[in-house]
Order: structure tokens, then C-alpha cells, then sequence
């Protein structure tokens, strides 16, 4: 098991955001937390992450209990929907932060770093703009660099949140099958979050429905779309199943 | 000399009628050319009478009787102290108070710390209050008998009407300059960068060093000429805990007022001039370091051009 969340709880305040939380995600898996706004799912993230703190229950990755990690120690990698680049920096440098902020010990030489970044930026396909600056890139590169940073640290667990949630219909087709494709080649551990429940079902190995701080349901694409478990999954799927031929031709 | 180009219309002997009317240059948000001299007109207008005039003024009069006797008023000992005093102030609370400020924007915007609202409107506490009233305020609690007098008096310290309560004060009164800069533009900048760091595993000093301070450099360094143009600049507060021992706890503002007082209006403002020109440097040095930066920038750029094409 690469993650494991045993009954997480998590309350902002009055709102409660994880409720009682079971979920587990194989190693080498794509999962895509599916749901509507406020339903946990980024929270959800954020806590296997380690930028929230659960209020109960326990995070394990990789079998260790993660509690007495902080986000920087857990080997994850995280991707933000606006991406989150390192605005003063150049592409190369945003990829090149995780390796160059490692403890003396554990840094890699000037040289190792530039090769690292160089693989990485020809695995996002951005070989040619490492002196740019972000603002200087569209939405869909700014976020395969963001990508790259994320893989620099050779993360356990690649945690996505709403990674194609700013761009617009055509680039977030596109990078969806090309996250597919990195997935297959980089074989990580990836939880996607997403609200989009085609997206869900298009891209991933298992799909878990949120709906209100809980995980409602979790299976393949195939079988949410057979049998959905309640009514709220059934109006929340409605949209995925009227589009789902070719989704269902892929997972047949 | 005859013109051999003439306009169109002219040319072909049209006189100029409501077709020309037509092409007058107006602006996006629609105003008139004359309304845009008049409104150019009036913000120039007032920035010299305002700005440019009292500054020339104070040149004038300070090479007025010649320039010996402006260099002659400059060597002065006393004014020469005061000029150190200034920079020694200066150079003990803007630092200080750039740590403040970068620890209280940082604690506000970033820490999600309790109460902070209460800490923005203490913050902003030496901009609402007069500098008087903060000097008194020092005096009630410094001095002999204000509340911490007699310890201070058992202890053998003396903080009124020294270059301690000089110091103490302008600290107190330039405090929100770097912080009010800061906080608006690390709300606006949020914590998604700092976020980002911290998965890939940097600590807080290398994302303080390396993410939290590049972005905001710019604002700090505003904050740092704002904060610093005040601190040599501070008059009242100044005054009121200082006692104006000449030669000892005037700042080169007290000294100004002293000389006035006394009618030599050269030295006044001779020394007027050195606090001036205090300035201009501050201003400059902000102006050369954003354009290096800039330019800087500039080069990158082209650089990357001309190696991909």
C-alpha cells in the first residue's frame, strides 16, 4: 500500500471537511478524487501532503505513519492549480529548487543538477525554455514545469491538485492524455484531484467519489458507471455517462 | 526658404472644416485634448510650488551670501555632530525596523496568527498619533518622574534627554514604514509559493531566503527608503526627548530649527541643503537599484533570444 489514510477527521471551525476517512491508493496507481466543490477532496490531499494537519486518524505512507513528518520530509511531490512557480526564478531553476535546498550531505553536484534538470525538461517537453521565466509561458507549460519541479525530488507520491482546473478545454484534453502517458513512463504513485468527472474517469486507474467529507465510492470508471451507489453519484456521474463511449471502450 | 510639403487638404486648396474636427486626438477614456493640458497643467503646476520651489529655495538661500560661506557654515562642529548623530540614528532604528516589519508582515500575512488585525492597527499606531505626543509618552515612562524613572535612577541610567531616548523614539515613529509596505503585498502574493517549497523540502530560513524575500524586495526596498527618509527627517518627537543638548542629542532637524532660530539663516539652511541632498541620495540609490535590475533583466532576455534563433 502506498498511501493508506486510516479514519481521517478534519474540521476548519464549524465546517468539517474529512469525515471519518478510509482510503488506501496502490503503489504505482493513478486515483483521481472525484467530487464537487467543498466535498474534502482537496483537503483530502492536502493532509496526505502534510500541509494540513488531521485532526484524527492516521496518514500512512508507505506503511510508515507519517505523523511525525513534516510535508518536507514526506517525499511527495505537489502540484497546485495555479501552479505555484517560483516567480523570480527561471524554469530551470524552479525545477532545479528541490535539489538545490537538500542538506549538504544529500545535495547533488552543480553538474548532476544540470543533468537532472535536463532529463526533466525534456520529459515535460520544455527542453528549449529552461531560461525563461514563468510568467513568460502559457498556462499548460507553466504547469508541466510545475510537473517537472514536483518529479525533481523523485517523489514516493504525486499528489495533483486540480492540475488542469485553469486551463482552458482544449490544453486540459491535452495534458490529460499526456499525464496519462507520464504515468505510464514515470510509473509514481498519483492521487488527482479533480471536479471533473470525465477527466476522472479518462485518466485514471481507480476513481474515488467524494461527497460531503466522505469518500462515497471508489472503483474503475467501468464500474462507477454501472453501478453507482446512491443518487447523488448517479446526478454527479449523469454528466460522465452521457460522454462515456469512449471511456467505456477503454475500460471494456 | 519655400515649404514643398503641405497638407493634403491644403494642397488642393480645401480650407479645413468639420473633416478635421473629426481626427482630433482624443483619448480611451474619451476627454478632450485641452481637458488633458489642463489636468498635465495643474498636477505640474502644483508639484512645483509644492515640491520643486521650497527645494530651490532652500539652495538659494543657502549659497546666498557665496560658497564659502556655505562651506564654512557646512564645517561647523556642531552641525557636523548633528550630521553624524542623523546617520547613527538612522542607521540603528531602519534596520531594526525592517526586522520588524518583515517579522510582523511575515506573522500576519503567512503565519495565520491570532488576532492579527489587532497587530495591523497597533502597527499603524505611530502614524495616527502625533510625534509629540509619542515624545511625551517616552518622557512619561523614561523620565525622572515618569514610571520607570526611579529604577532608571537606582540603577544609574539615564534615558531622557539622551542619545538613547534620540534612538528610542525614532524607532517608535518610523515602525510601520516597512511593515505597511510589506503587508498588502504578501496578502496579495499568498502562500501557494511558500507551499510549493516547503514539499520540495526546503526549511523555513531557505524559504524565507530563497522564495518569500526575492518577491518581495522591491516593496521592502520602498519600505526601507520610506522608513529611512523619516528617520532623519523626524522632527517632533525627536525634539521633545532629546532636551536639544547642542553638540550632544541634536539631530540634524534640531539643529536646523536651533540655527533658525538664531537668525543664521545660512547655516540653517546650508545644513537644510545636507539633509536635502540626504534625501535625493536615498531616492537615487532606490532609482539605480531597481534600473540595474531592470537592466539586468533586459540582457537575459536578449540573450535567450539570440540563442534560440
Amino acid at each position: 500500500m502506498s498511501v493508506a489514510l486510516e479514519r481521517v477527521s478534519k474540521r476548519f471551525g464549524e465546517f468539517v471537511a474529512l469525515d471519518d476517512v478510509n482510503f488506501t491508493v496502490d503503489e504505482g496507481e493513478l486515483v483521481a478524487l472525484v467530487g464537487p466543490s467543498g466535498s474534502g477532496k482537496s483537503t483530502l490531499l492536502r493532509v496526505v501532503a502534510g500541509l494540513e494537519r488531521q485532526d484524527a486518524g492516521t496518514v500512512k505512507i508507505h506503511g510508515e505513519d507519517a505523523a511525525p513528518l513534516g510535508p518536507g520530509d514526506r517525499r511527495i511531490g505537489f502540484v497546485f492549480q495555479h501552479y505555484a512557480l517560483f516567480r523570480h526564478m527561471t524554469v530551470f531553476e524552479n525545477v532545479a529548487f528541490g535539489l538545490r535546498v537538500r542538506p549538504r550531505g544529500g545535495r547533488p553536484s552543480a553538474g548532476e543538477i544540470k543533468a537532472a534538470v535536463k532529463d526533466l525538461l525534456a520529459l515535460v517537453e520544455l527542453d528549449t525554455l529552461g531560461a525563461r521565466y514563468p510568467s513568460e509561458l502559457s498556462g499548460g507549460q507553466q504547469q508541466r514545469v510545475a510537473l517537472a519541479r514536483a518529479l525533481a525530488v523523485q517523489p514516493r507520491v504525486l499528489l495533483l491538485d486540480e492540475p488542469f482546473g485553469a486551463l482552458d478545454a482544449r490544453v486540459r484534453k491535452q495534458l490529460r492524455q499526456w499525464l496519462r502517458q507520464l504515468h505510464d513512463e514515470v510509473k509514481v504513485t498519483t492521487i488527482l484531484v479533480t471536479h471533473d468527472s470525465e477527466e476522472a474517469c479518462e485518466v485514471a486507474d481507480r476513481v474515488a467519489v467524494m461527497h460531503e467529507a466522505r469518500i462515497a465510492q471508489v472503483g474503475t470508471a467501468a464500474e462507477l458507471l454501472r453501478e453507482t451507489a446512491n443518487p447523488f453519484l448517479e446526478s454527479f456521474l449523469a454528466e460522465s455517462t452521457r460522454k462515456s463511449e469512449a471511456v467505456k471502450a477503454n475500460y471494456h | 526658404m519655400s515649404t514643398t510639403i503641405a497638407p493634403p487638404a491644403a494642397r488642393h486648396g480645401i480650407p479645413p472644416g468639420p473633416r478635421a474636427k473629426r481626427h482630433t486626438v482624443t483619448t480611451a477614456t474619451g476627454e478632450s485634448a485641452t481637458a488633458r493640458w489642463i489636468l498635465i497643467g495643474t498636477a505640474l503646476a502644483y508639484l512645483f510650488l509644492f515640491l520643486g520651489l521650497p527645494l530651490f529655495v532652500v539652495f538659494e538661500e543657502a549659497l546666498k551670501k557665496g560658497v564659502g560661506a556655505y562651506f564654512t557654515a557646512l564645517r561647523d562642529p556642531e552641525l557636523l555632530h548633528a550630521l553624524r548623530l542623523t546617520l547613527l540614528v538612522a542607521g540603528i532604528a531602519v534596520p531594526l525596523n525592517v526586522m520588524f516589519g518583515l517579522a510582523a508582515a511575515w506573522a500576519i500575512t503567512k503565519g495565520r496568527v491570532r488576532g492579527h488585525a489587532l497587530l495591523v492597527a497597533l502597527a499603524d499606531l505611530p502614524l495616527a498619533v502625533s510625534p509629540v505626543i509619542a515624545g511625551l509618552t517616552f518622557m512619561l515612562l523614561f523620565g525622572m518622574q515618569g514610571w520607570f524613572g526611579p529604577w532608571l535612577k537606582a540603577h544609574d541610567i539615564q534615558i531622557a534627554f539622551t542619545v538613547t531616548a534620540v534612538v528610542l523614539a525614532t524607532i517608535f515613529v518610523t515602525l510601520p514604514f516597512v511593515a505597511r509596505e510589506l503587508i498588502p503585498l504578501m496578502e496579495e502574493q499568498g502562500v501557494t509559493e511558500e507551499e510549493a517549497a516547503v514539499t520540495l523540502g526546503a526549511s523555513g530560513w531557505q524559504i524565507f531566503r530563497r522564495v518569500t524575500l526575492p518577491n518581495i524586495r522591491w516593496g521592502l526596498l520602498y519600505g526601507v527608503v520610506l522608513c529611512n527618509a523619516r528617520a532623519m527627517g523626524e522632527f517632533g518627537a525627536v525634539s521633545v526627548v532629546s532636551g536639544r543638548i547642542r553638540g550632544q542629542t541634536t539631530t540634524l532637524p534640531l539643529h536646523i530649527e536651533i540655527l533658525y532660530n538664531e537668525y543664521d539663516f545660512t547655516a540653517a539652511f546650508a545644513a537644510s541643503s545636507l539633509l536635502a541632498m540626504l534625501a535625493v541620495v536615498t531616492l537615487a540609490a532606490k532609482h539605480l537599484l531597481e534600473r540595474s535590475h531592470h537592466a539586468a533583466r533586459a540582457r537575459l532576455i536578449q540573450e535567450q533570444q539570440e540563442r534560440q534563433s
